[in-house]
């Protein structure tokens, strides 16, 4: 299967060329983004009982198709597995991936594809049962260990307890309900993800939520953001400049509520930023108000966090490394003039 | 004298001491299990969409809530909300056919009408774009009505496909046995998902540039082959077991090759092998869950598309399954039956005869 995929995507990488610069004339002219998401993260991206799409990187599609399209609900979600999703995206199935995709040298380099931006700083982690009395990773000495295949996760594992020198188990499943389902029947003495999954994992799905801990080391970065075809620098600077956009607006203290009134503002920043001074749009060829489209379709990159992942949210996540540079975190945008 | 409850207790559960050890094991074990089974599936189970009901059981008995929130996009996927009228008329369009065909409501003539309007009727309801529907692309068909189509036109366009690969490995020109033997050999050595790989990823890059094929009849064409070949083992033997002598007697009574073929050999053959050709059809229906690994998102697709990220129904799972494992079995204990049906015709014609 996994030599399939490798034959696809060579073939594909040698017709990315045909796809070059179009992609803004594409969504414009089909009037709709087709945007990659994944088939069910809590949080991230998930379909309601009524086939609705929300979450965290869907409401960065919406952005991008605000900013693009002046109508949020103008995009094709497009549900794709941990496999398939850069085949997609080379194909040209999908405008966007959005879909939980941790940057990486091997992924910029050679699937012919681009990331635009980070909007989530994820780490991996561990889950373990009280009862075995662990209180770091480095402890796990010969344990099996369940995580998910086909990610980013399962080679950290490998490599962080091979650097440290320390034997491991990992027991590998396709499916993440099998995993957990797994290391809650007590098959693996530890469960590892990403830290944004494990608190959640932790308070859900265990019998008893008191009888398990999640490790407090990270032994990965797991940097999650955009990824766009290569060849098509427009589409590419459109996606990093909205999701720069949704950054300097929280900055700004720019938010759904406020908008209106913060388009008034005389700060020369948020006047260039929401279009009222110059026409920040033009040179990405967007229309001038193209951030503020944007800002209103989802809130600031604050509103979005917090209410799918944040405290607004199941999740309950912390801003953590995700926080604005200014407050500690690593959020930082470059300027928008 | 009439037999009893007794005597038939005696004669069938307890007619030695071995099998009179079975039955009370069978039912000490079903004594042991029912309580608890009945227990969880009914007697404690939340039948209400209300997740803060299902949560507080804590899995103690079943959520069939999570079935009565969710049936919608575990049945029609990612089908348009508001359009999803559309799929159940068109899946009900589709059942209707298949079971005048298997129950023998209708006779040839009137069977085959119903079928030419039923398949293109499916397929127009399901993509709209006439009569003031709006067009669904048929990558946002999902759940039962892709499943049943996936699996009904499997077996329709398989069959005439495998009966000729058959009769191609038994005819008498060499280059045409070497190509239906070299078909058969390549498809059956590989699984099925790669089939659907290279039909849903490597396909489209073969085809000369602009052109493309609809991914749901690249995936179905690839089914179809896969199937076929199969299938073609399968009425290969039928059409061996059929004694030289059928050859013969045919050749005697003046039959031409074809007539010969359409009038003594198929017939037998064909009889011979319904059971293994049901064991197909069969295994097509359930092997249709295969799609979603190229973003198709059949039944049990849909399912994983439903609760996958949902923070209030992930943890019910269990229960969807059930419901989807559910429709599976009653499809397949359909067909099974209906393959019963049909050996019972058969040998009725043979006594007949």
């Amino acid at each position: 299967m996994k030599t399939i995929q490798l034959v696809a995507l060579l073939f594909l990488l040698h017709l990315a060329p045909a796809h070059a610069g179009k992609t803004l004339d594409q969504v414009r002219q089909r009037a709709q983004l087709a945007c990659g998401v994944s088939t069910g993260v809590i949080g991230f991206s998930s379909a309601d009982s009524q086939g609705r799409w929300n979450g965290f990187d869907v409401d960065l599609c919406r952005a991008v198709a605000a900013a693009v399209l002046n109508d949020a609900a103008k995009v094709k979600y497009v549900p794709l597995n941990a496999q398939q999703r850069f085949t997609a995206l080379q194909s040209g199935e999908v405008d966007l991936l959005s879909r939980n995709t941790t940057w990486t040298l091997t992924r910029d380099a050679s699937l012919g594809l681009h990331f635009t931006a980070v909007t989530y700083y994820d780490g991996q982690g561990f889950l373990v049962p009280k009862k075995l009395k662990i209180t770091s990773a480095k402890q796990l000495k010969n344990a099996e260990i369940c995580v998910q295949s086909g990610t980013t996760t399962e080679k950290n594992l490998g490599d962080w307890f091979k650097a440290q020198g320390i034997r491991i188990k990992p027991v590998v499943f396709e499916k993440f309900e099998a995993s957990i389902k797994a290391f809650f029947s007590g098959r693996c003495q530890a469960y590892t993800t990403d830290a944004s999954a494990l608190a959640f994992i932790r308070s859900k799905e265990a019998p008893q939520p008191d009888d398990y801990v999640v490790l407090p080391d990270l032994i990965s970065k797991e940097p999650l953001g955009p990824v766009v075809r290569r060849g098509d620098d427009e589409w590419f600077a459109i996606v990093k400049w909205v999701v720069f956009a949704l950054i300097e607006a929280e900055e700004y203290g720019i938010t759904q509520a406020n908008l209106e009134q913060m388009k008034a503002s005389t700060d020369p920043a948020v006047q260039r930023l929401l279009g009222t001074a110059e026409d920040s749009g033009k040179l990405l060829g967007l229309e001038r108000d193209w951030a503020a489209r944007a800002i209103k379709a989802v809130g600031n990159y604050g509103e979005m966090f917090q209410r799918n992942v944040g405290s607004a949210s199941p999740l309950k996540l912390p801003r953590g490394l995700n926080a604005l540079w200014s407050k500690g975190g690593l959020m930082y945008a470059p300027p928008v003039r | 004298m009439k037999p009893t409850l007794l005597d038939w207790l005696r004669r069938n559960l307890f007619s030695d001491a071995f099998s009179s050890l079975t039955t009370l094991a069978l039912l000490a074990a079903a004594l042991w299990w029912l309580p608890g089974l009945v227990d969880w599936l009914l007697l404690q189970a939340r039948f209400r969409p209300d997740a803060a009901a299902c949560a507080a059981v804590n899995h103690a008995g079943a959520c069939w809530g999570v079935v009565a929130e969710k049936y919608r996009i575990i049945l029609f996927g990612r089908y348009p909300y508001e359009e999803q009228w559309r799929p159940l008329l068109a899946t009900a369009l589709l059942l209707t056919a298949i079971l005048a065909g298997s129950l023998r409501l209708l006779s040839r003539g009137p069977l085959l009408a119903a079928w030419t309007l039923a398949l293109p009727g499916f397929l127009l309801l399901m993509g709209g774009g006439w009569f003031g529907l709006s067009p669904v692309g048929s990558d946002q068909w999902g759940g039962l009505p892709l499943t049943l189509l996936l699996a009904t036109l499997g077996m329709l366009l398989a069959l005439p496909l495998a009966l000729l690969v058959a009769l191609g490995r038994q005819s008498s020109l060499p280059l045409l046995r070497g190509l239906c033997r070299i078909y058969v050999e390549l498809v059956r050595g590989v699984p099925l998902i790669s089939v659907l790989f290279l039909a849903s990823f490597l396909f489209p890059i073969i085809l000369p540039q602009g052109t493309s094929v609809d991914v749901l009849l690249r995936v179905q064409a690839g089914i179809v082959l896969f199937a076929a070949a199969y299938l073609s083992e399968t009425i290969r033997g039928g059409l061996q077991g059929v004694p030289a002598g059928q050859h013969d007697a045919a050749a005697a009574l003046g039959l031409g090759r074809w007539q010969a073929l359409r009038w003594i050999i198929l017939p037998q053959a064909l009889r011979a092998v319904v059971p293994s050709m049901m064991n197909s059809a069969v295994s097509i229906f359930k092997d249709t869950s295969l799609v979603t690994v190229v973003s198709m998102y059949e039944l049990t697709g849909a399912l994983s598309l439903a609760l996958a990220g949902d923070a209030e129904w992930r943890s019910f799972q269990l229960e969807g399954y059930l419901f989807i494992g559910l429709i599976y079995w009653i499809g397949c204990y359909a067909m099974s039956r209906f393959s019963r049906g049909l050996e019972q015709a058969g040998s009725n014609a043979r006594a007949m005869a």
